[in-house]
């Protein structure tokens, strides 16, 4: 940290000396405010793709990955959360300084500094330069967002500013890759400590401030003219009228788009399913394999990746949020409910990608300063409902509830459930707020401070790897995850054998344990089928479509008929808007509750979480089959 | 960063940022709040004596932005009432 100002302990090639020729790196950080980009130009240098939003606070660990510099030589690059200063307020700063400082278990001490500062926003962003100067580490400045300082007529003399604060300078755009040369330049050549001509003392911000403000003076900066679309823009969505208007118009529009624009591509990728099922179930002659493959796999697994559209498309939405910068004006707006359960807009931030998946979401809570908040906003991430839920909710909905107008063919019937059961979740993560911010998490209050991020222009292509990362995740957890319980399943369904023969699904191991389970559930309206369906939906939520598929597949009555139909046959309405119930509720996932215990450092909150969301899934559930 | 005194009859004298309307400017005085909270606000650029002009808001007026030091940072009603400021001109507005 800063005591480390002079830093006579550290020589800047300690760790190198086996691995590289003096004043080469091997290991160099990446560090700056937040959402200066430099997860961009890690990515860039590296290779990988790391999340990339436009908001503070995305990268909330450190990541590591590797460089091939121009003569080949590997060099280790660590990509770090945003810092304001070395004074850490919350759990993703405190990674930040610590790995800087060789303090992080596991991580190697970085041996030089690539310090990523916004050079829209340079008097202010220098000040962190200060601390980091002052660590001794070789350091290079890169100014990001060159283009964006450009468009807005700003300036800096980059010569000049090297030569105040004594470290090289490059002034880069981390997106397009302009400028980067001087930053290749100095990951692969002899790096030097830093020699600034004077360093402010760093506990007094003012006096940082003072300084970073001459240091920008002496190198010419011009601030560039305020953005103008963003000025534009919040004009229409801080709003007080047009904006909750908008706000609701998009929700809206999102669920419409998620139901009707996906449902030819469903047909589609189910039509793909059956023929292929077809075709192996005929091509290949009769065996236990055949029928594994064929009945089993197939139609268990397809019945899951028929729903790979709806999930895009939500993803999609997501990352135009996120990209764009509206996410946090979201936040803003939201704080006021927030407030009255006593969290704040920033849990906000963290709940809204908990629409993706709960689990990226519990780590993004690290950005809550407040420890007691932090751990109300994981209790309550996993009730918003994630992708996995989405798929459950579509089948369901599709079967049980007709499609009639309700605003004439703009919003339907099914468009108000699904739009139900999100609202639903997001009662229930409130109301647990509430409940836990006023007994045992009750907190002091920690001061809301939000950095507005200029708005700007999702590109095609990060929207489109997005997705097709998306896209990847969901077809790896259907081919092992659930391919696995597939597998299993089916096994269970063909035990005991009799005389060669699978027994009767109701004598299988399987259905025997559904059986089990029947009386427990019989209340909710679900029989032993829906009971295996539960059992196996622990592993992941959209398993139960899979595991319904596999079930009707091996059945002779129900093999032809669609997932739906057959549906209609095992579930009355009220157990269909049970089952939806359940699933709103239910924290079936293991990485969920895995995440959950590594961020909370036991498994008390963990267990806690469980029985807690488990006896909600089942009261509402209880209730929702009567009144349906 | 000075602490708030006892003095409740100059605290509730003089402006803060919840006084400013929208495009109003004011100039930081001080930050009337604990130690470790005003030095993260001066990081963002709250500093005494910097300008700072009152932005749009969520619905309701709360939470408020303002243009602080090149950036625009969000802060709650319980916040900006900490902040004491001293008018500055700020911009004519037409009525
Ligand atoms: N115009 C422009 N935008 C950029 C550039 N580099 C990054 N961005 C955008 O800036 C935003 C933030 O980028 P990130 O790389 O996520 O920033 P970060 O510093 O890693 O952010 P945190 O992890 O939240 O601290 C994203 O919307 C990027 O697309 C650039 O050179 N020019
Ligand atoms: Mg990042």
């Amino acid at each position: 940290m800063s005591q480390c100002g002079d830093c006579h302990g550290c020589p800047p090639v300690a760790l190198a000396d086996f691995t590289a020729a003096p004043g080469l790196a091997t290991t160099v950080a990446v560090i700056g405010p937040p959402n200066s980009g430099k997860t961009t130009l890690f990515n860039r240098l590296t290779g990988l793709r790391q999340k990339v939003a436009n908001f503070p606070g995305v990268t909330v660990e450190q990541h590591t990955g590797v460089a091939e510099l121009p003569d080949g030589r590997p060099l280790q690059l660590i990509d770090l959360p945003g810092v304001y200063s070395l004074t850490p307020r919350s759990e993703d700063e405190e990674v930040a300084r610590a790995v800087l400082t060789g303090e992080r278990a596991g991580v190697a001490k970085p041996e030089a500094v690539l310090l990523v500062l916004d050079s829209t926003n340079l008097n202010r962003h220098l000040m962190l330069a200060a601390p980091i100067l002052a660590l001794g580490l070789p350091t290079m400045l890169v100014l990001n967002m060159a283009d964006d300082l450009r468009h807005r007529h700003g300036k800096v003399d980059t010569e000049k500013l090297a030569a105040e604060i004594g470290a090289p300078v490059a002034l880069v755009s981390a997106r397009s890759g302009e400028g980067m040369e001087p930053v290749w330049d100095f990951l692969a050549g002899a790096m030097t400590k830093p020699a600034p001509r004077q360093l402010p003392v760093l506990q007094d911000v003012p006096q940082c401030r003072q300084w970073a403000g001459q240091v920008g003076a002496q190198a010419h900066y011009r601030a560039p003219v305020p953005p103008a679309w963003t000025r534009r823009l919040d004009a229409v969505f801080l709003h007080p009228v047009a904006g909750p208007v908008i706000f609701l118009l998009v929700v809206v529009g999102v669920i419409r788009t998620i139901f009707e624009a996906a449902a030819p591509l469903n047909a589609g990728i189910d039509w793909l399913f059956q023929a292929s099922g077809n075709w192996i179930a005929t091509t290949f002659p009769p065996s236990l394999v055949r029928d594994l493959v064929a009945d089993g796999i197939w139609r268990g697994v397809g019945s899951v990746i028929v729903f790979l559209p709806q999930v895009l498309l939500l993803f999609l939405f997501i990352g135009i949020l996120e990209d764009s910068g509206y996410l946090a004006r979201a936040a803003l707006i939201a704080d006021r409910t927030m407030a009255r359960v006593g969290l704040q807009g920033k849990s906000f931030i963290p709940l809204l990608s908990a629409y993706g998946c709960a689990v990226p979401a519990i780590l993004a809570t690290r950005t809550i300063e407040n420890k007691r908040d932090r751990i109300a906003t994981i209790l309550i991430a996993p009730f918003m409902t994630c992708s996995a839920r989405l798929p459950v909710y579509a089948l369901l909905i599709a079967a049980f509830i007709p499609s009639r107008p309700l605003l004439w063919r703009l919003f339907t019937t099914q468009d108000a459930a699904l739009l139900g059961l999100y609202v639903l979740g997001f009662l229930a993560a409130v109301l647990t707020a509430w409940a836990l911010k006023s007994s045992v998490l009750k907190s002091g209050r920690t001061p809301f401070l939000l950095e507005m991020p200029a708005y700007r222009l999702p590109t095609l292509s990060s929207l489109g790897l997005r997705l097709l990362d998306r896209g990847k995740v969901f077809l790896r957890r259907a081919g092992t995850v659930i391919l696995f319980v597939m597998v299993v399943l089916w096994v269970a369904e063909h035990l005991p054998l009799d005389h060669g023969h699978a027994p009767a699904m109701e004598h299988s191991v399987a259905g025997m344990a559904g059986h089990a389970l029947e009386p427990a559930i019989k209340p909710l309206g679900f029989n032993w089928k829906i009971g295996i369906g539960l059992i196996t939906s622990l592993a992941a939520r959209e398993t139960i479509i899979a595991t319904l598929g596999e079930i009707y597949g091996m059945d002779e009555k129900t093999q032809r008929a669609s997932l739906e139909t057959a549906l209609r046959h095992d579930l009355s309405t009220g157990g269909a808007f049970a089952l939806l119930v359940f699933f709103a509720f239910a924290m079936q996932c293991f990485s969920t509750i895995a995440v959950v215990r590594r961020e909370t450092g036991g498994w008390k909150w963990p267990a806690l979480q469980f029985a807690y969301m488990g006896a909600l899934a089942y009261a509402g559930a209880f209730i929702a089959c009567r009144l349906f | 960063m000075q602490l708030s005194g006892n003095n409740a009859l100059l605290e509730s004298a003089s402006p803060t940022l919840v006084d400013l309307r929208r495009g109003d400017a004011a100039i930081l005085e001080r930050i009337d709040l604990p130690g470790d909270d005003a030095r993260r606000l001066m990081e963002l650029g709250f500093l005494p004596g910097t300008r700072v002009t009152a932005g749009l808001s969520a619905p309701g007026g709360d939470p408020r932005v303002f243009q602080v030091d090149g950036s625009e940072i969000a802060l709650r009603r319980e916040t900006a009432r900490r902040l004491k400021v001293r008018k500055e001109g700020g911009k004519p507005r037409k009525s």
